[in-house]
């Protein structure tokens, strides 16, 4: 069967984010009727529902669109890059690279705004990736099957994951403010974020979502091997850069803004790839409407199961995606066999 | 017997006949003698200074009221500790090396510990007690519903272990999740005591931690011992396994209990510490230059490793005590990432 993307999809889509957008606002410890929210959202004046519309809920949800359009993009380049179904910012350490830099430019630096502090989670995110892709590169020129390679590349996430993860257990032991606010950035929550760091955030998740819907026709090539691509007159170093930019620009920054959430990067290329089949330019134009729904929706039932306290999106996230992982594990090693 | 190269045949009563890997045996030997070494230095030493006559004397039963809380109640539990911790990490690691066929398929790795450490996570932040034996029961429920879950989902078919390994892998990032949970929904307090745990500690252990795990380790260790046999013949491959009379379900489900309770025991009483049950077989294997992994010589390594790893940590930037679990986890994942690169094949 031939998939492809069609403009019914794509509205269809859009649809669906107007419809959690408008649920995201109604949501909250004082609810507001589904028509007020229209009314509110079309018409901002001083009224109590204008101003939780527009103060409280509406920065929130704003967010939550943005980082996961970042992070939906982030997971769709990454396994084209790598070339391996089961590569995520979250699972292969990224972000825990950029969340590791962001704690030592905190405790250490004492940098505690988030324009001081993205910076960091950037070069955090680029040395981690650079770092897996290393791996992953080696891994893929000694081995002889696929699978193996895809097991190599997940693992070697695993331990830079877990010795980032240590490291910044060792900064956090010494402060114990620094672990309350921690342990609350950490699971990857989208509470309590204003509008400042919703303008900060927005520029680097511009650059990254621009440069990524250049890419997608490259990757298209990339797909075919380094040698077909460079054949088709494809510059696959070049590509690959580009490829590393934007990881870091949308990873780095999600994570500053948002925590590490995992699992949306793995998630959201793959439910593309079943609607719209293996087009990376399909995948990337899909990614921008799943990866929004995606976050918000996990944002939105974390608020809403567990009132009136709320689950971190990140952990809401965790729970769609590690069983998904792995389905994915399973059927991979079976038609690795 | 034919004699091979490397080992020497020991005939035991009743005309049974063991083989010993020569250099393994001075290897473990070696282990043995350094690790008491150290647990002997980590006794004399410290920030409370003790001369040698009134360490004797209080190793007799005399000295000072003081010598005899410091080095009996205070550092002694803590030094055995570090060695038995290390000793159950070592064992359990080799075991589950030994079954997945891979160093890969330790316990840590595969999400065993993870899950320990959400059981007892539960025990602590969820029923609000913190005895041992109830943190015990706890991560040894944890890790066992975790073996059971990963082991099942992975038993399907095709390369045992790699789906064993990338099922736990799985497995362990959605557990680790929910710890991350749990310890958000704790007050400030209760979270300070869950984090000191999960990263892996022992600063705070006394003489009650310890007991429970060395019975415990003087029934398993024998028992994982006496299953060396069948546990090597089992790694040429469940068919061969099979046709030399090892029943192959039957070991292999006795063998996973065995690593998972030592895990699990390890986890209890220190909190996870980060792959020490991966890397311990793997060095153990690299200086003895043995075959295969090999029980006795992980374990000594283990015990080594953490004896000497734990003081330095606790005291290398004294007063203030890094949790040793978050030592090991850096420098074994950095190890990690070194087998994954640079081994061959």
């Amino acid at each position: 069967m031939r998939r492809a993307l069609t403009p019914l999809t794509g509205l269809l889509g859009l649809g669906l984010i107007v419809l959690l957008v408008m649920t995201s606002v109604a949501i909250g410890s004082r609810p507001i009727p589904m028509s007020d929210v229209w009314q509110g959202i079309w018409h901002r004046d001083r009224s109590t529902e204008s101003i939780i519309i527009w103060e409280l809920r509406m920065p929130r949800t704003l967010l939550a669109l943005t980082v996961g359009a970042a992070l939906g993009i982030a997971g769709a380049v990454m396994q084209a890059l790598t070339r391996n179904p089961l590569a995520e910012p979250g699972i292969l350490g990224v972000n825990a690279g950029a969340a590791f830099a962001v704690v030592v430019a905190i405790a250490g630096l004492g940098i505690t705004s988030f324009t001081g502090y993205v910076w960091f989670a950037c070069a955090g995110a680029a040395l981690a990736s650079t770092l897996v892709w290393a791996v992953n590169q080696r891994a893929a020129r000694s081995l002889d099957s696929a699978g193996n390679a895809q097991t190599r590349l997940l693992l070697a996430g695993v331990a830079l994951s877990a010795c980032l993860g240590a490291c910044t257990g060792i900064i956090t032991m010494f402060d114990q403010d620094a672990f309350d606010s921690y342990r609350f950035w950490v699971v990857g929550s989208l509470a309590n974020r204003d509008e400042s760091i919703l303008m900060a955030f927005l520029p680097f998740a511009a650059a990254g979502l621009l440069v990524a819907g250049l890419l997608g026709s490259s990757l298209n090539a990339l797909a075919l091997g380094d040698d077909v691509a460079s054949s088709l007159g494809v510059r696959v170093a070049l590509i690959r850069v580009l490829c590393f930019a934007v990881l870091t620009l949308l990873c780095g920054a999600a994570t500053a803004a948002a925590g590490p959430i995992a699992f949306v990067g793995l998630v959201v290329p793959h439910v593309a790839r079943l609607i719209a089949g293996p087009d990376q330019r399909s995948i990337l134009a899909l990614a921008l409407i799943i990866g929004p729904a995606l976050v918000l929706a996990a944002d939105i039932i974390g608020r809403v199961i567990a009132r009136p306290g709320e689950i971190e999106a990140g952990i809401v996230t965790a729970f769609i995606g590690a069983p998904v992982l792995l389905r994915l594990v399973l059927t991979q090693v079976r038609s690795a066999r | 017997m034919n004699t091979v190269p490397g080992f020497r045949v020991i005939s035991l009563p009743r005309n049974t006949t063991v083989r010993v890997h020569r250099r393994s045996a001075t290897i473990v030997l070696t282990l043995v003698v350094l690790a008491l070494f150290v647990l002997m230095l980590t006794v004399a030493t410290g920030a409370y200074e003790i001369t040698g006559n009134d360490l004797v004397a209080t190793f007799l039963g005399g000295g000072s009221d003081m010598d005899q809380f410091i080095v009996l109640r205070q550092r002694l539990p803590r030094a055995v500790a570090d060695l038995l911790v290390g000793a159950a990490l070592g064992l359990s690691g080799a075991i589950f090396q030994s079954i997945s066929r891979n160093p890969l398929g330790s316990p840590d790795v595969v999400g065993f510990a993870t899950g320990s450490a959400s059981g007892g996570l539960i025990v602590i932040l969820l029923v609000g007690a913190s005895s041992v034996a109830s943190i015990a029961v706890g991560t040894i429920a944890g890790g066992f519903a975790t073996a059971l879950f990963v082991y099942l989902l992975s038993s399907g078919g095709g390369k045992v272990s790699e789906r064993l390994i990338l099922t736990g892998i799985a497995v362990g990032a959605m557990l680790a999740s929910v710890n991350d949970y749990l310890i958000t929904r704790a007050t400030l307090d209760d979270a300070e005591t869950a984090k000191a745990w999960q990263f892996g500690s022992l600063n705070i252990i006394s003489w009650p931690h310890v007991i429970p795990l060395a019975v415990l380790l003087a029934v398993l260790v024998p028992l994982t011992l006496t299953m060396s046999g069948p546990m090597r013949v089992l790694e040429m491959g469940d068919d061969s396994a099979h046709a030399l009379g090892v029943e192959v379900g039957k070991t292999r489900v006795w063998l996973l209990c065995a690593g998972v309770a030592l895990a699990a025991a390890a986890v209890a009483t220190s909190g996870p510490i980060g792959f020490l049950a991966m890397a311990a077989p793997q060095l153990a294997r690299k200086v003895s230059r043995s075959p295969g992994i090999s029980l006795l010589p992980s374990m000594a390594m283990g015990a080594l490793l953490l004896g000497a790893g734990d003081p330095l940590a606790a005291r290398a930037l004294s007063p203030f005590q890094i949790p040793v679990g978050l030592v090991t986890a850096a420098l074994g994942g950095l190890y990690l990432l070194w087998i994954l690169t640079w081994r061959k094949g």
